[in-house]
């Protein structure tokens, strides 16, 4: 069964091309890994499927249920996260900052809320459906804070958390939208290796709680342990596509990696664990 | 020792700019000789104090940051935090009260009205400005549409007060959602530029439809509010107040009684406000204000939460305008400048953006006290523009820049700190 399709997708900007007619798919209940060299286009993949941008070819297909089809390009920015249950984090951590822990996570949940306030005018007066809607997103909230281990600072700002704490954080609020598939852009990124740890395990917890993943990582170790699937971009272009241990040894992965491993560090950890 | 001789070159080079800038201004000086011909004459002493004084504050101003800073403007933030959870209440119950004092002139149930009429319109704003994070210099339009909208209904349909205030506010909200599309996209310093500019179109189309609105002659005639239908009129008789009660008409009854409406229509603009920031839509919000990009990921419509927020902030400057025309009985578009929009910024920004309570604080400042300082004739706007650079400089997020969440799951009471607030760029 496949969650995510994309087809023949290229992203132009201007003259530069930074996805270049790439193909793959997600499996449900995968987690699927994007990874390549800086600048490969991986975070424009990203923006692509989640309607940061419209590419300039290609296709877009999400099944956010068994027997339900969505195309993604087609839809405003706004939509996808509704209609396409795709839920994504920032490679640069994007919080309220101002808000607490929970505010974030209740935010996450506007369009179900906002569907119980009766165009606000409901809510507003304190009638209706409002206040049973509220007690079941903050019930939702919880459990991710608890999910996410940061049910003690529930009502800290969130700006205020530290570095490890955010990053769950805008896992836990992507979650909040209950979706069927999450996209992560680099969420082990800037971790320590016991932070890196707990990743891992949250991930395959939201995994099998029934949510596919797509997750763009450079930290091969966590890539290579939790991934069911790898597909590796370069310059744009996908060069392979297989499970972690076809990638493993697979020769244009390598060549990509010490390629790049050979201008700046050759002992770049990326390329020690891909070889 | 070292930082005392920082302080002096720092003061030295403000000093020097102050030589620059002040040279032609207060250095010079044109002035007409006898036989009618102007000629520039020099003033060196007045240029020497003007520079003088600013070398001097700027000293003070160092000097007393260095030594004592942050204590004093946390000290009293946290006063404030701390016992803002009695002005509020303490605020509400003089300012109902107030025009029931015994022997109160007449005089201070007016400048209760027109503080009053500021706070409504700065609560207007801070749903824009505080809440959403959306610059808006031109707020006055709505003020102005909410009190035309009032005179020309009410003189051409014979509608009273009560009728119209409904029906201004929904224009006004019309016309902020106009606003609201074209600036969509337009973010920051650009955003500002264009709704001031829109303040400026509706002034002028006022100003110039001369057969709609009369032009800079205003409009006149169109009545009062009403007590469930009777009137205030100083002839007494019958369908007036004084009449149905049997007690002898007196101007401040009618003082009083617009007092009470101004206040009732800022309580509800302020009620709705506070039910709206613990809804989705104020989260929406202020959500918006902190990262638009985050907002659209989990789905928020931006387009349509920045248009409510237009709206519903334009809706309530309406109200503002509708009764600011039934109160004076007479406008034109000299009461709908930009420096209205101004000064309702103002009161936002000095008071907190977001805060609801410095907002009547900074009302209270911005308006009520130039009005009392009145006896000190040209001196009051110096002192006034003096005040409030000091003000911005002890607290430079305004009189209350904490923020309250609008949803806790523990029991304590938390505040969060204007520097991890974003200010928002629209
Ligand atoms: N909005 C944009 N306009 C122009 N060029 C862009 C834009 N976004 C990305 N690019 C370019 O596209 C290429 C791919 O960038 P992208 O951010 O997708 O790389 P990445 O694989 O995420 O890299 P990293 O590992 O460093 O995050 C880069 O050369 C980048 O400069
Ligand atoms: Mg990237």
């Amino acid at each position: 069964m496949t969650i995510l399709a994309v087809t023949d997708l290229t992203m132009r900007f201007g003259g530069l091309t930074a996805v270049n007619n790439v193909s793959f798919s997600a499996e449900r209940g995968h987690i699927t890994a994007v990874i390549g060299p800086n600048g490969a286009g991986k975070t424009t993949l990203f923006n692509c499927i989640t309607g940061f941008y419209k590419p300039t070819v290609g296709s877009i297909v999400v099944c956010p249920q068994v027997g339900k089809i969505v195309q993604l390009e087609k839809l405003p920015g706004h939509a996808i996260a509704r209609k396409g249950k795709v839920a994504r984090t920032f490679q640069n951590i994007r919080l309220f900052g101002g808000m607490t822990v929970l505010e974030n996570l209740m935010v996450a949940q506007h369009n179900a809320l906002q569907a119980a306030t009766g165009f606000g005018v409901l809510g507003v007066l304190g009638i209706g459906r409002y206040r049973a809607a509220e007690r079941r997103a903050l019930d939702l909230a919880k459990h991710w804070l608890e999910q996410t281990d940061l049910l003690d600072r529930a009502d800290h700002a969130a700006g205020a958390l530290p570095y490890g704490a955010q990053r769950r954080l805008e896992i836990a609020r992507a979650m909040c939208t209950e979706p069927a598939l999450l996209c992560l852009d680099e969420p082990a990124a800037g971790l320590n290796p016991r932070e890196s740890a707990g990743l891992n395990e949250l991930l395959l917890k939201i995994r099998d709680g029934g949510c596919s993943l797509l997750l763009i990582e450079h930290d091969m170790g966590v890539v290579m342990k939790i991934s069911d699937h790898i597909v590796v971009l370069d310059h744009g272009k996908k060069i392979a596509d297989g499970s972690p241990l076809e990638i493993r040894s697979d020769p244009a992965v390598i060549a990509a990696y010490l390629g790049e491993g050979d201008e700046d560090d050759p002992d770049a950890p990326v390329a020690e664990s891909v070889a | 020792m070292s930082n005392l001789l920082e302080d002096l070159k720092d003061s030295a080079a403000a000093a020097f700019f102050a030589l620059l800038i002040f040279g032609p201004f207060i250095g010079l000086r044109l002035s007409d000789n006898d036989a009618g011909n102007l000629g520039i004459a020099t003033r060196p002493e007045a240029l020497a104090l003007a520079v003088i004084a600013v070398f001097a504050a700027r000293l003070l101003i160092l000097t007393w940051g260095r030594h004592r800073p942050a204590k004093i403007a946390t000290g009293l933030g946290a006063q404030v935090q701390k016992t803002g959870k009695f002005i509020a209440p303490a605020l509400l119950v003089f300012a109902v009260v107030m025009p029931l004092l015994p022997g109160l002139p007449n005089a201070y149930i007016d400048l209760g009205v027109l503080i009053m009429t500021y706070v409504m319109l700065g609560w207007g704003l801070n749903i824009v400005v505080g809440l959403a994070g959306l610059l808006d210099l031109g707020y006055v339009a709505f003020y102005a549409v909410g009190a035309y909208s009032f005179a020309l209904i009410s003189t051409t349909f014979g509608l009273g007060f009560w009728e119209c205030l409904p029906i201004a506010g929904i224009l006004a909200a019309f016309w902020g959602m106009c606003l609201g599309f074209p600036v969509l996209r337009l973010r920051g310093d650009y955003l500002a530029i264009v709704t001031l500019a829109f303040g400026e179109i509706i002034r002028l189309v006022i100003t110039n439809w001369v057969s709609l609105t009369g032009g800079p002659n205003g409009l006149l005639g169109m009545p009062e509010p009403t007590l469930f239908g009777l009137r205030f009129s100083m002839a007494g008789g019958p369908g007036t107040f004084a009449g149905f009660f049997g007690i002898t008409p007196a101007p401040w009854q009618r003082d009083a009684f617009l007092y009470y409406v101004i206040l009732g229509l800022a309580l509800l603009t302020n009620w709705v406000t506070l039910r709206l920031r613990k809804q989705p839509l104020g989260r929406a919000w202020e959500a918006l204000r902190e990262d638009e990009i985050a907002c659209r990921s989990l789905g928020i419509n931006v387009r349509n939460t920045k248009l409510t927020a237009f709206a519903i902030g334009a809706f309530f400057g309406g109200f503002a305008g509708c009764f600011f025309s039934a109160r004076q009985g007479f406008i034109s578009p000299d009461s709908f400048t930009f420096i209205e929009s101004a000064t309702v910024l103002a009161i936002v920004v000095l008071g907190g953006a977001g805060s609801q309570l410095g907002v009547v604080l900074a009302a209270c400042v911005m308006i009520g006290v130039p009005q009392m300082l009145q006896s000190l004739q040209i001196y009051r706007m110096l002192i006034f523009g003096i005040a409030l650079v000091l003000i911005m400089i002890v607290r430079p997020r305004g009189f209350i820049s904490t923020r309250r969440p609008t949803v806790l799951l523990g029991k304590k009471p938390v505040a969060i700190g204007a520097e991890l607030r974003a200010e928002g760029r629209g």
